[in-house]
C-alpha cells in the first residue's frame, strides 16, 4: 500500500458541502462571498480560486449566492442528504430523488 | 473545498479580513435604520425622500438579506382597484382569525398604503404584474391591470408577485437616494441620552462582523427594523442554518437592544409549536402540498386517488376552480383564516383518521400534471420560483435533477415525518410565532415606541408579519422618523455608555479558553423547552428564569470567540438569552390561558376569561420588570386615528 499521510482530523460538522464550485468556471470574483447574508464563505487565499465554505452548517440554503453569481455553472446549491425530496412519475410509477 | 482540504493545503488558516478589534469609527445621521431587510430598506427610502440624511446598518448584505431577500410569492391583504374589499374589512378578518390578538394599528396602516407601496416598488424596477401575458385568460388574472391574484380569485386582495426582483430593486433605490449603507455590521446596543435606560434614543453601536471594528452611530431618530426573536426553543448544533424558518441571522437583536434601553413590549408570551423542528423538515415549498405557495394543488394518495377538498360547510368541491372561490354568502376569504366567516376551502379535515382506516394510502403526492395549465404554471415556475428560497433550492435544483411538473408527482411528507409546514412536532419545540404573528414592540400611531427617538417597523412590531406589512410600515415609519428628526435637538452620546458596551462586546475575544457559542445556545433552548414549553405554571416559569440567570452568570462569561464571525454569533446568543428572559417575564405576567397565544397555564387554565382579554405589556424600569396593560382594541377608532396621524 502506497504511503499516505493520515491526519488527526476531528469529525467535520455536517452538512459540510452546501455549495459546490466548478473550478473551471469559477474565477474567484467572490460575489457569492459578499452576497451571502449568513457569511458562510471566505475568499480563497489564492486569487482566482473558488471560495472556501468556512461555516457550512450555518447555510440557510437561500440560493442567493447562485442567483447573483455572474458565471453560470460556477456554483451549485447542494441540499444535505437528509433533505432530498422524492417524486414519482405518474405514468410509469418509477421513483426518483434529488 | 471543505475545511479538511483547506487545512491540508494551507495549514491553520489566518482570518482573511484585517482584524480591528477595539478600533472605533463615528458615523452621524438624521435617521439611523437598523436592519436592511424589507422594512429597513423601505424605511431608509422613505426617510431619504423626505430629505433626511439616512444611514442603514445591516448584519449581512443588503442586496439579498432578510426574510424577503431571496424572494416573495404573495403581497397580501391589499385593497386595490380590482377589488371591492376595504381596508376596514381586511383588518377585520385578521382580528377575527386571531381572536383580537393582532396589530390592527399597523395592519390598518398597511391596508391603507400597501397598494401605493406596491406601485412604487414597480417604479423602482420590480416586477409586480403579468406584463408578458404569460397568464392571459387565467381565472386569477385581472385582464385590464394584468395583476395576478391568489386565495380568493373573486375578491382579489392577495397578489401573486415576482418577489425575487424586489430586494435588488430596493437596494438600488437606497443607493440612488444616497442612503449610506453599512453592510456586515451588527447593531449591538442602542445609545441613550446620558446612557440612561428609558431616555431618548440617540444612536446605536455596531460591530463589523468581518473586521471586528466598533462603530458609534449618532442619530436624531432610530428605526428598529431588526425583525422578531427566533431560536429561543429550537437549536440543532449541526443543522444550524435550517432549524429556523426565517434566516438564521434573525435572532431578536432588535428586541434585546430595545429591551435593555427600556422599550415596552407585548405578546411576548405567545408561542406555537414550530414546524421547522430542529432542521429535520424538508426544504420549505420543496415538497408536494396544497398550501399557500402551492395553492390550489390537487393531492393524491399512493394509488392515485384524489384527496377531496371541502368548503367551510364541509361540502365536497367538484373542481379545482371552486378551491379559490368564496362559498355562497361568504364575503371574502382570508389567507390563513380560522374563523368561519373567512375560511378557505381545505383538504378533508379528517384525512389522518381516514388514512388510519385504510381509505387513503400513504405516501401522498402533489398532482401537478392533473391541474389546468394556468394553475400548474402558476405554482411550478411562478410561485415556486419567486417565493423566498425557491428559485435555486427548489425550481432549479429539482429541474436539473429531472423533475417535470407535467409528468411527475412530488412527494408529500405529511404524516410520515418532515413536512415543513404542517408536520407534527414535539410540543416543546416552539417559536414565538413562526409563520404567524409574534410578540414585539408596542407603538403608537407614529410607529414610535415608548422611547423618544425610537421607531419600529415590520416584524419588530408586536404582532407584525408578512412582506407587504414590512414594506408598508417601513415606508410609514421612515417618514415619521424623518419628520421627527427634522425638528429634534442634537443627539449627545454618552462616552461612558460606549465604553461599557465595548467591554461587553469584546470580552469573548479576550478569553483564551472557554466554551463555544453553540453549546450556550443549545443550553438556553433546553431551559426554554423544559420550563416554558407546552405546559406552564408559576413554579416552572420562575425556574426558567433562575436557570437562565444561572447561565448568564456562569457560562455566558466563558464563551470564547476565535474571530469576528464567531463574535457575532456569540453576541447573537446573548440576545437570544435576553429575549428568552423577556418571554418568561411576559408569561409570568399573563395569569390566564389563551389558545390564540398558544399559551396554557396549568395554574390558570381558564381560556380567555373576559378580564384577561387585553394586551399585557412589560418593560424594564430602573432594572425592575414593570408590568402594564392596554385594552385589546386600544387603536380605535382605526380610520380617524390613521387619518389624523398619517
Amino acid at each position: 500500500m502506497a504511503e499516505r499521510r493520515v491526519h488527526a482530523f476531528p469529525n467535520l460538522v455536517i452538512p459540510s458541502t452546501p455549495v459546490v464550485f466548478d473550478p473551471d468556471i469559477c474565477n474567484g470574483c467572490n460575489t457569492c462571498v459578499n452576497v451571502c447574508q449568513v457569511d458562510v464563505l471566505i475568499p480563497n487565499p489564492e486569487e482566482g480560486k473558488p471560495p472556501i465554505v468556512l461555516f457550512p452548517e450555518e447555510c440557510w440554503y437561500g440560493g442567493c449566492c447562485v442567483v447573483e453569481c455572474p458565471r453560470p455553472g460556477a456554483i451549485k446549491l447542494n441540499h444535505p442528504l437528509t433533505q432530498r425530496v422524492r417524486w414519482k412519475r405518474k405514468e410509469t410509477g418509477e421513483h426518483f430523488r434529488i | 473545498m471543505n475545511w479538511k482540504e483547506f487545512v491540508k493545503k494551507y495549514g491553520i488558516p489566518e482570518w482573511p479580513y484585517p482584524v480591528r478589534y477595539g478600533e472605533e469609527r463615528e458615523v452621524s445621521a438624521d435617521v439611523l435604520v437598523l436592519g436592511g431587510g424589507i422594512a429597513g430598506c423601505w424605511a431608509a427610502i422613505s426617510a431619504a425622500r423626505k430629505g433626511a440624511r439616512v444611514v442603514l446598518v445591516e448584519k449581512g448584505a443588503t442586496i439579498r438579506s432578510g426574510a424577503g431577500g431571496s424572494g416573495c410569492d404573495h403581497w397580501l391583504n391589499t385593497p386595490n382597484p380590482c377589488s371591492k374589499i376595504t381596508a376596514e374589512e381586511v383588518v377585520e378578518w385578521e382580528l377575527e382569525s386571531n381572536g383580537g390578538y393582532t396589530n390592527a394599528l399597523s395592519r390598518y396602516i398597511a391596508a391603507r398604503e400597501s397598494f401605493e407601496t406596491l406601485l412604487e416598488l414597480e417604479e423602482m424596477g420590480a416586477k409586480v404584474r403579468d406584463k408578458e401575458d404569460e397568464f392571459a385568460g387565467a381565472p386569477f388574472r385581472d385582464e385590464e391591470t394584468k395583476f395576478l391574484f391568489t386565495y380568493d380569485y373573486e375578491n382579489k386582495i392577495h397578489f401573486r408577485v415576482w418577489g425575487t426582483t424586489f430586494k435588488p430593486a430596493l437596494y438600488k433605490e437606497c443607493k440612488r437616494l444616497g442612503v449610506e449603507i453599512y453592510d456586515r455590521v451588527m447593531a449591538t446596543s442602542l445609545l441613550t441620552r446620558g446612557g440612561e435606560a428609558g431616555a431618548r434614543v440617540v444612536g446605536a453601536t455596531g460591530l463589523n462582523v468581518r473586521t471586528g471594528e466598533f462603530i458609534i452611530f449618532k442619530a436624531k431618530a432610530v428605526i428598529d427594523c431588526l425583525s422578531r426573536h427566533q431560536r429561543n426553543w429550537i437549536f440543532s448544533t449541526e443543522l444550524r442554518g435550517i432549524s429556523s424558518f426565517r434566516p438564521p441571522q434573525i435572532t431578536g437583536d432588535g428586541h434585546a437592544m430595545a429591551w435593555r434601553a427600556g422599550a415596552e413590549f407585548t405578546m411576548m408570551e405567545k408561542s406555537v409549536p414550530s414546524s421547522i423542528a430542529s432542521g429535520y423538515a424538508y426544504p420549505p415549498y420543496g415538497t408536494g402540498n396544497p398550501f399557500n405557495t402551492w395553492l390550489p394543488c390537487t393531492m393524491v394518495d399512493a394509488r392515485g386517488r384524489e384527496i377531496p377538498w371541502v368548503d367551510r360547510d364541509g361540502r365536497i368541491l367538484k373542481s379545482v376552480e371552486e378551491r379559490t372561490r368564496p362559498a355562497p354568502g361568504q364575503k371574502f376569504m382570508g389567507e390563513r383564516a380560522t374563523s368561519y366567516n373567512y375560511k378557505r376551502p381545505q383538504l378533508i379535515p379528517d384525512l389522518e383518521e381516514r388514512v388510519r382506516k385504510g381509505e387513503f394510502v400513504l405516501p401522498l403526492y402533489a398532482d401537478l400534471p392533473s391541474l389546468p395549465e394556468h394553475e400548474r404554471k402558476a405554482i411550478w415556475g411562478l410561485m415556486v420560483g419567486e417565493e423566498g428560497k425557491t428559485k435555486i433550492p427548489i425550481l432549479r435544483t429539482y429541474t436539473e435533477a429531472g423533475f417535470n411538473p407535467n409528468k411527475d408527482l412530488l412527494q408529500s411528507y405529511l404524516l410520515i415525518g418532515g413536512d415543513p409546514m404542517r408536520g407534527k412536532v414535539l410540543p416543546w419545540e416552539r417559536a414565538g410565532g413562526e409563520i404567524g404573528d409574534a410578540g414585539g414592540l408596542v407603538v403608537d400611531w407614529n410607529l414610535r415606541t415608548n422611547l423618544e427617538g425610537l421607531y419600529a417597523a415590520g416584524d419588530a412590531l408586536f404582532a407584525g408579519n408578512y412582506h407587504y406589512h414590512a414594506a408598508a410600515t417601513g415606508r410609514y415609519a421612515g417618514r415619521k422618523a424623518a419628520e421627527y428628526a427634522a425638528r429634534a435637538g442634537e443627539p449627545v452620546i454618552s462616552r461612558g455608555q460606549v465604553e461599557q458596551e465595548k467591554a461587553r462586546v469584546y470580552a469573548p475575544v479576550k478569553r483564551q479558553d472557554g466554551i463555544e457559542w453553540k453549546e450556550l445556545n443549545a443550553a438556553i433552548c433546553r431551559v426554554m423547552q423544559n420550563y416554558c414549553g407546552e405546559y406552564k405554571n408559576e413554579e416552572l416559569l420562575n425556574l426558567g428564569l433562575l436557570w437562565l440567570d444561572d447561565l448568564e452568570r456562569n457560562e455566558a462569561p466563558r464563551v470564547v470567540a476565535d474571530n469576528p464571525h464567531q463574535l457575532m454569533r456569540t453576541l447573537e446568543v446573548f440576545n437570544i438569552l435576553t429575549c428568552s428572559q423577556l418571554i418568561l417575564h411576559a408569561s409570568l405576567a399573563r395569569k390566564a390561558s389563551s389558545p390564540y397565544l398558544g399559551f396554557f397555564r396549568l395554574d390558570y387554565p381558564e381560556m380567555d376569561p373576559p378580564e384577561w382579554r387585553k394586551w399585557v405589556t412589560i418593560r424594564l424600569e430602573e432594572g425592575k420588570i414593570k408590568v402594564g396593560e392596554l385594552p385589546l382594541d386600544f387603536w380605535k377608532p382605526l380610520k380617524e386615528n390613521y387619518e389624523r396621524h398619517r
